[in-house]
């Protein structure tokens, strides 16, 4: 049993189900980031747990206490909001410890631990000011200061980052990851970004269409998704999802793939169990980073597969250069170096580390696991 | 080149505005001329209207007749003049717009921040009494005025007004608070606030501009009001029934200086209203486009 247990939950609006039995164990001071396309329930399944929407079945528990029915206030749970939800009419001050106030904790105790947060924070200069005197980081501080304030159980985050401008976006992910590991709080945090995803948290839970498709840490989840879905939605730019045949050599399966000029390239797995697959059609899943320039390629990999292919076009991306070329009939990318030098059109030797390629059952879209 | 184009431009636009203006102050003068006539003619004695031009300005300034239509005119068949109809539609006015404008409050925070099943139809059926010509309610009005017991009394007034007026500010302040954010809500809610804390501290004070608003249309409509106030005051008519049982008396002397003033009595409290809350009005406009 975890700190938060979210055991067979799903939402029904009418005959209409929107959420599939979640079954996610929360342990205390995990950051589980809850990640998908809009519409797929994310926000859904953090109002049931902040109780701001009932549970059509299933129970959600904080603590070991069933929260079914409990009233949003007596959850112990502090929710920042997208758009950061301050009360226009009140200071910063009174915004944070509005939530003390309405719990009847005394002024003395609500005065220190204003302090404390506006410290924490660094808010310290803006408690009298009006939130529409502040600007957007500053309303997302002061957000997260009346989150803070409450001391909870369990903070949920709904897209709190994403009405920041891009590099404001990047410095308070840092922050909110460092005020993390310094107060080691459970949270709860729903995304799209899946850097964000990646950077945050302990564990990833990728959701789609209501379903939980993976649920493990961000290495899992990049290493090892459990669907042709997961795979594409988190990394940038995406996995390469190629059609490919199993043939077996020498007892070893390859992945049979057609190049830009119609060639047969083989190029050798380093997972065994493959074999059974002999004959059959897969998709094979490369990260992009994994096709490289043969200098550049990873040392430490056992199965580096060579292959001389066209070059598509090439993106030079300022840390890296993007390289598009044609396996299997589809453009695939290849994140290399900046500065190589290759053109595009010209024939270029890639080097692909089998290591990390991935096996895809094109039926039923699922990893065809080790 | 450049001062030669800036020179046709100045021209142009000082024979614009002439234009502009003189146009404006015509239009000024045609609004302008109806309240001239009212307080020229009710700074006069009677004499100087009937043997004279109305357009002119008093030769002998009195207010006789400003404290005649207070005091002492002949109103139906008690000389009282029009104070104690103005004390009745004092006592109407105020409880019916703060009665009116608060249930309106709640109604349009129930209708958008704690919606139900069915609330769409509530709010079509509240919507749909705006549309209910006076004429149609009088009688089931009376019928349900005499049951209570309120027939021929004030808070029989009050208590017509504030369902006639319910439909109204109900989609007034519907219409604000949709567009506003049920994010705040839900923090308060997880805060721990309740309904009406909710509703008191968080989108009270933000109502200002739609609180202006309604409190201007209940006030001008209820005051003005003649139909139910002829038809349901009884002994405690309003100032409008009053106003005509001066004005259309058929017995005596035409007193049109007193029938003036009166008027212009009737007319003061929304006068006030529209120059004292407008003002308001617009800078609660201006405070909400400015916020980030």
């Amino acid at each position: 049993m975890g700190f938060l247990d979210i055991r067979n939950v799903t939402k029904s609006y009418g005959a209409v189900e929107v959420l599939h039995r979640v079954d996610i164990s929360v342990q205390e001071g995990e950051f589980l980031v809850l990640v998908g396309p809009s519409g797929c329930g994310k926000s859904t399944l953090l109002n049931m747990i902040a109780g701001l929407e009932g549970i059509s079945s299933g129970e959600i528990a904080i603590k070991g206490r069933v929260m079914n029915g409990v009233h949003p206030s007596k959850r112990n749970i502090a929710m920042v909001f997208q758009s950061y939800a301050l009360y226009p009419n009140m200071t910063v001050a009174q915004n944070i410890t509005f939530g003390l106030e309405m719990h009847g904790t005394p002024k003395a105790e609500r005065q220190a631990a204003l302090e404390k947060v506006g410290k924490l924070l660094q808010i310290e200069g803006l408690l009298n000011r009006k939130p529409g005197q502040l600007s957007g980081g500053q309303r997302q501080r002061v957000a997260m200061g009346r989150a803070l304030v409450r001391d909870p159980d369990v903070f949920l985050f709904d897209e709190p980052l994403s009405n920041l401008d891009a590099k404001l976006r990047v410095d308070m992910r840092t922050e909110i990851k460092k005020l993390h590991e310094k107060l080691k709080t459970t949270i709860v945090y729903v995304t799209h970004d899946q850097i964000e995803a990646l950077t945050l948290s302990t564990r990833i839970a990728v959701m789609y269409k209501g379903y939980v498709q993976q649920l493990g840490t961000p290495k899992e989840i990049y290493d090892a998704p459990a669907n042709v879905y997961v795979a594409t939605f988190m990394g940038s730019p995406a996995m390469n999802v190629i059609p490919a045949k199993v043939v077996v050599q020498d007892g070893t399966p390859h992945a049979q793939i057609k190049d830009a000029n119609g060639a047969d390239h083989m190029l050798k797995f380093s997972q065994p169990n493959l074999v059974s697959w002999a004959g059959r059609d897969i998709l094979l899943g490369i990260r992009p980073e994994a096709i490289t320039d043969p200098e550049s390629a990873d040392r430490n990999s056992g199965n580096i597969v060579r292959l001389r292919n066209r070059v598509g076009v090439t993106e030079p991306a300022g840390a890296d250069t993007f390289v598009t070329l044609e396996l299997g009939g589809k453009d695939v990318t290849a994140r290399m170096r900046a500065d190589v030098t290759v053109r595009s059109g010209q024939d270029f030797e890639f080097a692909i580390n089998m290591e990390k390629a991935v096996a895809f059952d094109p039926k039923t879209e699922d990893r065809i696991r080790p | 080149m450049a001062a030669i184009e800036q020179d046709t431009a100045v021209r142009t636009s000082l024979v614009t505005r002439i234009f502009i203006y003189g146009i404006l102050l015509i239009f000024l003068a045609f609004y302008l001329m109806p309240l001239f006539v009212m307080v020229a003619n009710s700074l006069k004695p009677l004499a100087e209207i009937t043997g004279g031009n109305m357009m002119a300005l008093p030769r002998q300034w009195t207010l006789d007749p400003w404290r005649s239509a207070w005091s002492t005119a002949q109103i139906g068949v008690e000389p009282t003049g029009l104070r104690p109809y103005f004390i009745n539609s004092i006592l109407m006015v105020v409880p019916a717009v703060v009665i009116s404008t608060i249930l309106g409050a709640l109604n349009g925070y129930v209708l958008t921040k704690w919606t139900f099943r069915g609330d769409k139809i509530i709010f079509g059926l509240l919507l749909f009494s705006c549309f209910i010509p006076f004429q149609i309610v009088l009688i089931p009005m009376a019928t349900v005025l005499g049951q209570l017991g309120l027939a021929g009394s004030i808070p029989g007034l009050v208590l017509v007004h504030v369902v006639y007026g319910i439909g109204f500010s109900t989609l007034y302040f519907r219409n604000y608070y949709a567009a506003f954010p049920t994010e705040l809500v839900r923090a308060a809610m997880i805060d721990g606030a309740g309904f009406f804390r909710i509703f008191w501290r968080i989108m009270l004070p933000v109502s200002g501009p739609i609180i202006v608003v309604t409190v201007i249309w209940q006030f001008t409509n209820i005051w003005n009001d003649f139909l139910f106030g002829a038809s349901f005051g009884g002994r405690n008519q309003p100032m409008t029934v009053a106003l005509n049982n001066l004005v259309q008396s058929s017995t005596g002397v035409k007193e049109y200086n007193v029938h003036f003033a009166g008027a212009i009595l009737a007319a003061l409290p929304t006068l006030i209203v529209y120059i004292v809350a407008g003002r308001y009005f617009v800078r609660g406009l201006m405070a909400g486009s400015v916020k980030g």
